[in-house]
């Protein structure tokens, strides 16, 4: 019967977003009277989850999943589910989670809710709100299976610690053929993702060129935070696509996004306006950006985040 | 090679959201429709298969008769033929379903949806109709080749990218970087008009049930209006951030 909750991992460390699924995975097992179970993959220590109210751990380790296959991934947590009688199955928004949660829905014949926000607003019938349409609206949806799927949108639950015993018990499920193969990994290891990231510096078109893009990689290093553009710089080819945030690129829930130099068109404000709080530096004070931000500098780029960063590498020195 | 393209019909990325019947359903009045952007790459990456390997490209909509124009501007831009299955897309699992019966009945190589729906963003479609029609599945996809019976895919993944091979029938959902930006076509006058005698089928939805339903819709809370800083005065941003957000 208790909570199920896919408690993901990279390099054996367990995601931040899946201690939020933890958390958030307590919080209805408390409503529903029920424990909480995470299921890791290959992950080291698996105490930690205790902290987060996870009362048992069924950890599964096992050479043929070293890399992340949607296919067998699902297939253990179905494995798990069954084992535990679960009812609710609690996943986070990461990827990985996005990519193995329709999959499961299917092998367990379970209604699976995406990008939900609160707690569930009722249990029976199962209601959850979600935000649909880019996050201009936010939705109930209620699910009518037996089985429940619930993925969390990143950032909207936060952190709860909550102390339990994570007992561990070894899980040797079957494992599956992928039938996917990876045959190559590109990835920055040295830089903060902006699906991970606390705080995106983010920059348009207003930069001018390329080549300008110096400063706004200082003030991410200064900040710890991402780097991130808007469409028309990836389309131009000043930035990797894999920085374009907004409606068609990725989504951004971080809790500050700065934004310099850019307009903040409908497309792009629907993507990140999850994040908490927003910043905007633009030389146009009737840029539509001013009117979903929290605070905003009407000044030049090339004036302001010099400034900025100068003021918070003393900033980082007071406060260190 | 036979490709089908899922297509769903979304409001326009500009498009005001509002909602009718106390809350309940989509106020679709005045709303222009399109395909869905993730779709548009998928269906002018087929393009390609198509002009340069020979493939047939067929698309499919699950909805009303609504939908057809944009079934419609798919032809154009150079797709063989529609299928809309003529029923409501209730949720995620009845689509996938229905998709499935298509899939299943005309023996479909490679099945190219979009990562996500832009308008309810419930990304869960192509996973699912991957999986009730057991064949491989490959998300985030940005890029893909295809040679013989193996398709090699990049695909996003956090702070980066891999490259996957797998083999044929294969689901995939698709997304900006499949083909870029500068590459989507507008259909011309000639598309147009060779879209007309095209086949557009319509078939009867398989009896299925749905797994979710909508309740209700709200519009998120109305923000307060912007704190201006003055640029002289970073100061007092940083204060901000600090004491007030506590961001920073
Ligand atoms: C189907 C569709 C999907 C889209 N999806 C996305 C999406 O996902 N993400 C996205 O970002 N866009 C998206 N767009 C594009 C979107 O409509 C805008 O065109 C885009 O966001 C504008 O980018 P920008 O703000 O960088 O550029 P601009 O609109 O050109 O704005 C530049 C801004 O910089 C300011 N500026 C100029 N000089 C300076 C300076 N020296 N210092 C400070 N500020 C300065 C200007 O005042 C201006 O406000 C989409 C469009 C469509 C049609
Ligand atoms: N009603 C539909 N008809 C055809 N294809 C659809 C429909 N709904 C979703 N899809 C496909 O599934 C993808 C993901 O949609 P979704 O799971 O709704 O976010 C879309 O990009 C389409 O390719």
């Amino acid at each position: 019967m208790s909570v199920l909750v896919y408690t993901e991992s990279d390099q054996g460390k367990f995601k931040k977003v899946a201690l939020e699924a933890a958390s958030y995975a307590k919080a209805i097992a408390n409503e529903l009277g029920t424990t909480t179970t995470a299921v890791t993959i290959n992950a080291d220590d698996t105490s930690e989850l205790g902290k987060y109210g996870v009362d048992k751990v069924l950890k599964v380790s096992d050479p043929k999943l070293e890399s992340f296959s949607a296919k067998s991934y699902a297939d253990v947590l179905k494995q798990a589910a069954e084992k535990e009688g679960t009812k609710v199955i609690v996943v986070s928004s990461s990827i990985n989670s996005k990519y193995l949660s329709p999959i499961l829905a299917i092998g367990l014949d379970a209604g699976l809710v995406s990008n939900v926000v609160e707690l569930p607003l009722s249990s029976s019938p199962f209601i959850v709100k979600r935000t649909a349409f880019t996050n201009k609206a936010l939705e109930q949806c209620q699910i009518n299976t037996d089985v429940k799927i619930v993925a969390l949108s990143t950032n909207s639950f936060g952190l709860i610690e909550n102390s339990a015993a994570a007992i561990t018990e070894d899980f040797a499920p079957s494992i599956l053929d992928s039938g996917v193969s990876v045959k190559s990994v590109d990835k920055a290891t040295d830089k903060v993702t902006i699906a991970d990231a606390e705080i995106v510096v983010s920059a348009g078109r207003g930069l001018k060129g390329p080549e300008n893009w110096g400063m706004i990689e200082e003030l991410a290093e200064v900040l710890g935070a991402a780097t991130a553009c808007s469409k028309p710089v990836s389309d131009l080819g000043w930035r990797p696509h894999s920085e374009h945030v907004g409606q068609t690129g990725k989504p951004v829930a971080c809790s500050l996004y700065i934004a310099v130099g850019i307009s903040g068109a409908i497309q792009h404000l629907a993507g990140v306006s999850a994040s908490k709080v927003k910043v905007v530096v633009n030389t146009d004070p009737e840029a539509p950006f001013f009117k979903a931000a929290d605070y905003g500098i009407v000044g030049d780029a090339f004036e302001v985040v010099p400034a900025l960063i100068e003021k918070l590498k003393d900033f980082k020195l007071q406060n260190a | 090679m036979k490709i089908l393209v899922c297509i769903s019909h979304v409001p326009d990325t500009t498009s005001k959201i509002n909602f009718t019947d106390g809350d309940t359903k989509f106020d679709a009045s005045g709303v222009q429709f399109v395909i869905n952007p993730n779709d548009e790459f998928g269906l002018t990456r087929a393009m390609w298969f198509k002009e340069k390997q020979g493939a047939s490209v067929d698309v499919v909509n699950v909805g009303g008769p609504e939908t057809e124009p944009t079934l419609r501007k798919a032809l154009a831009i150079g797709a063989d033929a529609a299928i809309r299955v003529n029923g409501p897309a209730t949720d995620g699992f009845s689509v996938a379903k229905q998709l499935a019966k298509v899939i299943n009945d005309g023996n479909y190589d490679l099945i190219i949806a979009g990562r996500e729906s832009i308008d309810y963003n419930g990304g869960m479609v192509p996973g699912m109709v991957a999986a009730l029609t057991n064949s491989n599945f490959v998300t985030n996809c940005i890029g893909l080749e295809i040679e013989g019976n193996t398709a090699t895919v990049s695909r996003e993944v956090d702070g980066g990218k891999e490259v996957v091979t797998a083999e044929l029938p294969l689901v995939l959902g698709g997304q900006k970087g499949l083909v870029q930006e500068s590459d989507l076509r507008i259909p011309n006058m000639r598309g147009i008009m060779m879209a007309r005698k095209k086949p557009l089928t319509v078939h009867e939805p398989v009896e299925t049930s749905s797994e979710t339903n909508s309740v209700s819709f709200e519009k998120p809370a109305a923000k307060g209006a912007v704190k201006l800083i003055d640029a002289d005065n970073i100061d007092e941003l940083l204060d901000l951030l600090h004491n007030e957000a506590k961001v920073i």
